[in-house]
């Protein structure tokens, strides 16, 4: 009962703080659009090498491809608590018998319904594309990709709360999620890659998402990628938010 | 006694280059401070006063020794703790893009205060700081005063018996100083006991009830300020007169001087209690009849207690 108050009261505070800043709005709006004008037709002419495709099984490819993509950015978050941290509010909140997890999820919560927020706003600008999709299908999409968010937003803040610095986040998150990215098969899927490509795509749990993802999107939800994505992202969300409400309750100045 | 400490240690791992260095960022801190005082924590800079408020604010881990604050075990029950201190922490804590009252509100119902509680303690001590004006305007518009008024507000939201202040006027103006210390007076008479941090002598000296020297992680000095001063040196006579040396051996023997030092030109006398001691100094020097150009009577100040026990001024370091 009280978790569940203080992590509202987190959410809460995150939530209006962001509304009050409408320019993430703005580019949340313009990124994806940008993907879908100026890559999106690339694309399909890459893969109708494969055999000829229509605009919908190119779009059924790509916005799954973009949802992964947008995700995975929510590691980024771990920039916004080193700011925090400066400011003190961090510490002055660990002052306080509010729940640690709650520090933690109120903040992930808040990247979740960002998230959200964009995924939906990319599959309703992909429809004149093409795009075709069951909302069944979709919802349980967002699911895999909310859990996703959730996952690498409290990763992400576990490791601004232990590098503390942005000049030694920055390097660190990117060479980390410039090859997660490149072995999920966000842009490209990875059945053209070679053998040994794909054995080390499959140690990338991000690279089941995006598969799960996409059989989603093509209408299967009953493929076997659905149930492996949900699989292997449960317990990894899991252990992220426990090592990270480790942190909160831990972290040094 | 409403905190007490025992042995208080914390060291810290730093790394500079290849080599690992180990701080002693406090050893052994022994404390105790009574109810409804203003108690004060006065040292240079890196002597390990923030390390030690931060350890009974349950921020960080002690490697050694016990507290209890306000009846709460710091080690075994740092929730209870919480809920009974307040804390101001030295670099500020409010949010640019929030303003003061939002603040207010979230902090207080952190504490589990109901919302309309909450909304009438922000209102309460947007006025008792004199807030009100600023109350609805982001914090990156106040001034440096103002977002430190805003600091201490939300450090008593939540009326806890004891709150730390980790140096309340560091960076303000004089006048926002003096005012500092007024709300800092409030405090107490709000029934708080107040546990600040400063490096300014004159500070500790006209707010302190009671204070701490602390010096490399140790407090080298405990009392009130007038006993501490007076328990180092006492006051100090000095005379101006020709016959230096003659004047300084009529008080080799009078037992009211604790120690004669003499300069070129003057002679300088330890005494207990300057007042009390200038008639007998006159009187002896005019029965041997040494003539005097001028008397000085010098009431030591908090640096001459930290000239003597480290040896260096807490100007200097
Ligand atoms: N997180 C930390 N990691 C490493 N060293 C630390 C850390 N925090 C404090 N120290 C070191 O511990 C010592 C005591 O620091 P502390 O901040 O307690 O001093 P202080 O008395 O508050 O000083 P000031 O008046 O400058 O605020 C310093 O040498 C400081 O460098
Ligand atoms: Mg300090």
């Amino acid at each position: 009962m009280k978790f569940l108050r203080d992590t509202w009261l987190v959410f809460q505070r995150q939530m209006q703080l962001l509304l009050r800043n409408p320019v993430w709005v703005a580019v949340g709006i313009i990124q994806p659009l940008f993907y879908l004008l100026l890559f999106a037709p690339l694309m399909k002419q890459a893969l109708s090498a494969g055999g000829p495709m229509t605009d919908e099984q190119a779009y059924r490819i790509f916005v799954p491809g973009m949802l992964v993509m947008v995700a995975l950015f929510s590691a980024f978050s771990g920039f916004g608590i080193i700011a925090e941290l400066r400011a003190g509010v961090i510490e002055r909140n660990r002052v306080t018998p509010v729940s640690r997890v709650a520090l933690l999820l109120g903040r992930s919560l808040r990247d979740v319904v960002q998230l959200l927020f964009q995924a939906v706003l990319v599959t309703l600008l992909a429809v004149p594309f093409g795009l075709r999709v069951a909302v069944g299908d979709a919802l349980l999409a967002y699911l895999l990709i909310g859990l996703m968010t959730l996952l690498l937003s409290s990763t992400g803040y576990a490791l601004g709360l232990t590098l503390r610095s942005e000049d030694a986040m920055a390097p660190m998150l990117n060479t980390v999620i410039q090859p997660i990215m490149l072995l999920a098969g966000i842009f490209l899927p990875l059945t053209f890659a070679p053998q040994w490509l794909k054995n080390v795509a499959n140690v990338n749990p991000f690279k089941w998402a995006t598969d799960g993802v996409r059989a989603l999107f093509a209408g299967n939800p009953g493929d076997d990628a659905v149930w492996q994505a949900l699989a292997i992202l449960t317990p990894l969300t899991v252990l992220a938010l426990f090592i990270s409400s480790r942190t909160f309750a831990k972290s040094v100045r | 006694m409403i905190i007490e400490t025992s042995g208080l240690r914390k060291s810290f791992r730093s790394r500079a280059g290849r080599e690992t260095k180990t701080v002693e960022a406090v050893r052994g801190v022994d404390l105790s401070v009574a109810e409804g005082e203003i108690f004060g924590f006065l040292g240079p800079n890196g002597a390990g006063k923030t390390t030690t408020l931060r350890m009974l604010a349950t921020l960080l881990e002690p490697d050694g020794g016990t507290a209890v604050i306000a009846g709460a075990d710091l080690r075994k029950e740092p929730g209870e703790v919480r809920r009974r201190i307040g804390y101001v922490a030295q670099g500020g804590s409010t949010w640019d893009e929030s303003t003061g009252r939002e603040e207010l509100v979230l902090h207080a119902r952190m504490y589990g205060i109901s919302k309309a509680d909450a909304q009438r303690r922000a209102t309460e001590a947007l006025d008792t700081f004199e807030l009100a004006e600023y109350a609805d305007r982001r914090c990156k518009t106040y001034s440096g005063g103002q977002r430190r008024r805003v600091d201490i507000a939300l450090g008593i939201i939540h009326s806890p018996k004891v709150v730390f202040l980790d140096e309340p006027t560091t960076g303000l103006d004089p006048q926002s100083r003096a005012h500092m210390w007024g709300e800092v007076r409030k405090l107490r008479e709000m029934g708080m006991t107040v546990f600040l941090t400063t490096h300014y002598l004159d500070e500790a000296d006209a707010l302190c009830d009671r204070l701490a020297i602390m010096d490399h992680g140790q407090i080298v000095a405990e009392g009130t300020p007038a006993d501490l001063k007076q328990e180092v040196l006492g006051d100090v006579v000095s005379v101006n007169a020709r016959e230096v040396a003659k004047a300084a051996d009529l008080f080799d023997n009078a037992e009211y001087v604790r120690k004669v030092e003499t300069t070129e030109q003057s002679l300088r006398l330890y005494v207990e209690d300057g007042a009390s001691a200038i008639p007998h100094v006159l009187r002896t020097l005019d029965a041997e009849g040494v003539s005097i150009e001028g008397i000085e009577l010098h009431r030591p100040s908090l640096d001459d207690v930290f000239l003597a026990k480290t040896g260096r001024s807490l100007r200097e370091s």
